[in-house]
C-alpha cells in the first residue's frame, strides 16, 4: 500500500519533442486513480514513466515515500497489466502468474498459495494449466491481471487493458476490475481514453491533453464543473455543446465580462414551448436529424440565427456551428424539420473565456 | 485446390509424378547398383533391378573396408561429416541467435553498422575467402582437427538475419512484462525469447546440418589424414582410383550411406521444420 505522488513530471525526447510538460498528480493510498485523454496526449507516457519503462527527463516520482527515478521497474514494487496482455506465450497460465515470484526467489510452496488464491479471485482456476493461446480474450485478461496480483505490489497500473475485448466483456470487465480494487485496496493507476471507462471506474480522475493536465478530481465535480472546454467535451457523451458568444445573439444576464463561450450539456436541454426560468437560456432551432436509441432520443437542430465560426477549433466530435444537441429521455421527438425550443436553467450553464482556457463560472 | 475441372486433377498429378521420377530414379539406381558385384557394372552393364550383393557390399563399405580403394571404412567418414554438420549447424545457430539477441534487444551505438557488416559476409561465403582463411587457420595449428573444420564455417549472416526477422515480431511489451517481473537480459534470453524461437531454431537446423553435411570444398583443403575424411569427399577418392577398376558398388553404398543422415533429420524434423518456417506462435 504506498500513495504515488508525481512532481512537475516532465519528459522531452531527444528529438525535441515534449510528450509531458510538467504534471503534478497526486494518488492517495488505496485510490483509484484514471488517466483520460485522446490518444497522443501523453497519459500512457506518464504511466510507464511511473512503471520505469520510460526514463523521466525532469521532476520526481515517488510510490510510497521513495523518490524511484532511477529505481529499475522490477524493484519499484509495481506491477502492470499491458493493453494486449504481454502473457508469456511458452508458459502454462500457472507460470505466467509464478514467473515474477520465481525470478524474486520465492519459495516454491509460497508461490503455490498466492497463484492459486489469485486464481481462486479471478475465477481461472480450471485453466491454470492451459496456454495463452487456449484461452478467450476474456480469460487473457484476467491472467494478465493475475500476474499483477500474486505480486502483492504497492501500485497496480493499467494501460488501456479493456480496449482489446469486445463492448459487453468490456463493461463486465470493467466492473470486476473496480470489485477487485476495492477489495485488494492497492493503489492504481489506469490508463484509458474511454471516458465511461474513466467516469465509472476513477475515485480521481486526471483530465489530460497534449502532454498537459487540464484537470483533477473527483469524476462528478469533472462532469459538472469542467474547467476548460477541452474537459467540457472530452467528459460526457454526446459531448457538450458549446456557443460563441461573440457573433450570437443570445444575451446572459449577469454574465462575467470575460466569458466567451457557452456549454450546455445536451441532457440539461428540455423542450419546451414556455419562456426560459430566470437566468437560462432559450434556443430556437429547426430539427435537421434525429437519433432514437431506445432510453433516450438525440435531437439535432440547427439554429436559424448563427453560422460563423465554431467556438473552438473544431475537434472530431465537436458539432459544427450553429449546431445544437439535444438529449431527451424516451422515444417521442419532434419531426425533422419542425421548429422547436429548448430551454436550461442558469444553474446548468456553463462559462468559459473566449479561448476555451478557464471556467468563468 | 479451388478448381474442379473434370480434367483439373491428372494434369497436376502428372507434373508431379514426372518431377518426383527425374529427382528419384538416379537414387534407385544407385541403391541398385550398391548391391550388384562389382564387375557386373564394370563390364559395363546397369541392371534396373536389385543384386543379391547387397549385404556384403553394405558390410564392407561401413566396417571392414574393402582394401583396395577405400582405404578406411566409411563408418568413420559417416562419423567425421556428422560431428562436421552437428558442430556447423549447432555453432552457427548458437552465434547468429546471439548476435541477432544483441542487435534487436540493445540499443547499442552502431548495432546498425553491425549488423550490416554482418549482412554484407553474406556475399563472402567460404569460396571467395578460402585463401586467407586457409592461412589463418593453419597458423592456428586447426588443420586436420574438427575446429578447423567447424569454425571457419560458423558465422551466417542468413541465420542473423533470419533471428533479426524474428525477434522484430516479438511484442515489445513482453520484454517490459519480463523487465517487471524482475527477469534480467540472460533470464529473458533463456526464458522467453528461445523458448519462442524454437520452431526457427529447427528450420534453420535442418538447413544449416545439410549445408555443413555437403561440404566439399573446405574439407578437402583442411583435411590430410584419412581418419579426418567426410563421407563426401570419401566418395570421390572412392571414384577416383589409378591404376585399379573403380568399385562402383563401394562407391554407390557410400553415395547412399552419405543421403541418409541427412534424409533422417528432415524426416525427424520435418514438424518442427515447417511449422519454423510458416508460422509464429505468439
Amino acid at each position: 500500500m504506498a500513495n504515488v505522488t508525481l512532481r512537475n513530471v516532465k519528459k522531452a525526447y531527444p528529438n525535441g519533442f515534449e510528450a509531458i510538460k510538467g504534471v503534478d498528480v497526486d494518488v492517495a493510498d488505496g485510490q483509484f486513480c484514471v488517466l483520460v485523454g485522446p490518444s497522443g496526449c501523453g497519459k500512457s507516457t506518464l504511466l510507464r514513466m511511473v512503471a520505469g519503462l520510460e526514463t523521466i527527463t525532469s521532476g520526481e516520482i515517488d510510490i510510497g515515500g521513495r523518490i524511484v527515478n532511477q529505481v529499475e521497474p522490477a524493484d519499484r514494487d509495481i506491477a502492470m497489466v499491458f493493453q494486449n496482455y504481454a502473457l508469456y506465450p511458452h508458459m502454462s497460465v500457472y507460470n505466467n502468474m509464478a514467473y515474477g515470484l520465481k525470478n524474486r526467489g520465492m519459495p516454491k510452496d509460497k508461490i503455490d498459495d498466492r497463484v492459486q488464491e489469485a486464481a481462486r479471485i479471478l475465477e481461472i482456476s480450471p485453466m491454470l494449466e492451459r496456454k495463452p493461446g487456449q484461452l478467450s480474450g476474456g480469460q487473457r485478461q484476467r491472467v494478465a491481471m493475475g500476474r499483477a496480483i500474486v505480486r502483492q505490489p504497492k501500485v497496480f497500473l493499467f494501460d488501456e487493458p479493456l480496449s482489446n475485448l469486445d463492448a459487453k466483456l468490456r463493461i463486465a470487465m470493467r466492473v470486476e476490475i473496480r470489485k477487485l480494487q476495492r477489495r485488494l485496496n492497492t493503489t492504481s493507476i489506469y490508463v484509458t481514453h474511454d471516458q465511461l471507462e474513466a467516469m465509472t471506474l476513477a475515485d480521481v480522475l486526471v483530465v489530460m491533453n497534449g502532454g498537459q493536465v487540464e484537470q483533477i478530481g473527483n469524476p462528478l465535480q469533472v462532469y459538472q464543473k469542467p474547467v476548460t472546454t477541452f474537459v467540457a467535451t472530452f467528459i460526457g457523451a454526446p459531448p457538450m455543446n458549446l456557443i460563441s458568444l461573440r457573433d450570437s445573439d443570445i444575451k446572459l444576464q449577469d454574465a462575467p465580462a470575460d466569458a466567451g463561450i457557452l456549454g450546455i450539456r445536451p441532457e440539461d436541454l428540455t423542450m419546451s414551448s414556455g419562456a426560459a426560468p430566470d437566468g437560462g437560456i432559450t434556443l430556437e432551432m429547426t430539427v435537421e436529424a434525429i437519433e432514437k436509441v431506445g432510453a433516450e432520443t438525440y435531437i439535432y437542430g440547427l439554429r436559424s440565427q448563427q453560422g460563423g465560426t465554431p467556438a473552438v477549433s473544431s475537434r472530431p466530435g465537436e458539432l459544427p456551428p450553429g449546431e445544437i444537441l439535444v438529449r431527451i429521455p424516451g422515444q417521442e421527438g419532434p419531426a425533422i424539420g419542425e421548429k422547436i425550443r429548448a430551454v436550461a436553467p442558469p444553474e446548468k450553464l456553463h462559462l468559459f473565456t473566449a479561448d476555451g482556457r478557464k471556467r468563468v463560472n | 485446390m479451388v478448381e474442379h475441372r473434370r480434367f483439373g486433377n491428372w494434369l497436376p498429378h502428372l507434373v508431379l509424378i514426372i518431377g518426383v521420377v527425374i529427382v528419384a530414379f538416379p537414387v534407385y539406381l544407385a541403391i541398385v547398383a550398391s548391391t550388384q558385384d562389382n564387375t557386373v557394372i564394370a563390364n559395363g552393364q546397369m541392371p534396373l533391378y536389385p543384386g543379391s550383393h547387397a549385404l556384403e557390399t553394405y558390410w564392407h563399405t561401413l566396417v571392414s573396408g574393402t582394401g583396395r580403394t577405400t582405404r578406411q571404412p566409411v563408418g568413420g567418414m559417416l562419423m567425421a561429416s556428422f560431428i562436421m554438420a552437428l558442430g556447423i549447424a549447432v555453432g552457427k545457430i548458437a552465434i547468429s541467435i546471439i548476435s541477432a539477441y544483441a542487435i534487436v534487444f540493445f540499443n547499442l551505438p552502431f548495432r546498425m553498422a553491425a549488423f550490416w557488416a554482418i549482412f554484407i559476409t553474406l556475399m563472402l561465403p567460404v569460396e571467395v575467402r578460402i585463401f586467407p582463411t586457409y592461412k589463418i587457420t593453419s597458423d592456428l595449428h586447426m588443420l586436420d582437427s574438427y575446429s578447423g573444420l567447424i569454425l571457419p564455417l560458423i558465422a551466417s549472416a542468413t541465420a542473423t538475419l533470419l533471428f533479426r526477422q524474428f525477434f522484430m515480431t516479438v511484442p515489445k511489451e513482453l520484454v517490459e512484462a519480463s523487465k517487471m517481473d524482475g527477469a534480467g537480459p540472460v533470464r529473458f534470453f533463456f526464458d522467453t525469447l528461445l523458448p519462442l524461437s524454437i520452431t526457427n531454431i529447427a528450420a534453420l537446423f535442418v538447413i544449416l546440418f545439410i549445408y555443413g553435411w555437403n561440404q566439399y570444398l573446405w574439407p578437402l583443403l583442411i583435411t590430410t589424414r584419412d581418419d579426418m575424411q567426410t563421407i563426401v569427399i570419401g566418395i570421390k577418392k572412392i571414384i577416383d582410383v589409378k591404376d585399379a577398376l573403380t568399385e562402383w558398388s563401394v562407391a554407390m553404398a557410400t553415395a547412399v550411406l552419405a543421403m541418409l543422415p541427412p534424409v533422417a533429420i528432415v524426416v525427424l524434423m520435418q514438424r518442427l521444420f515447417v511449422k519454423g518456417l510458416i508460422e509464429t506462435e505468439k
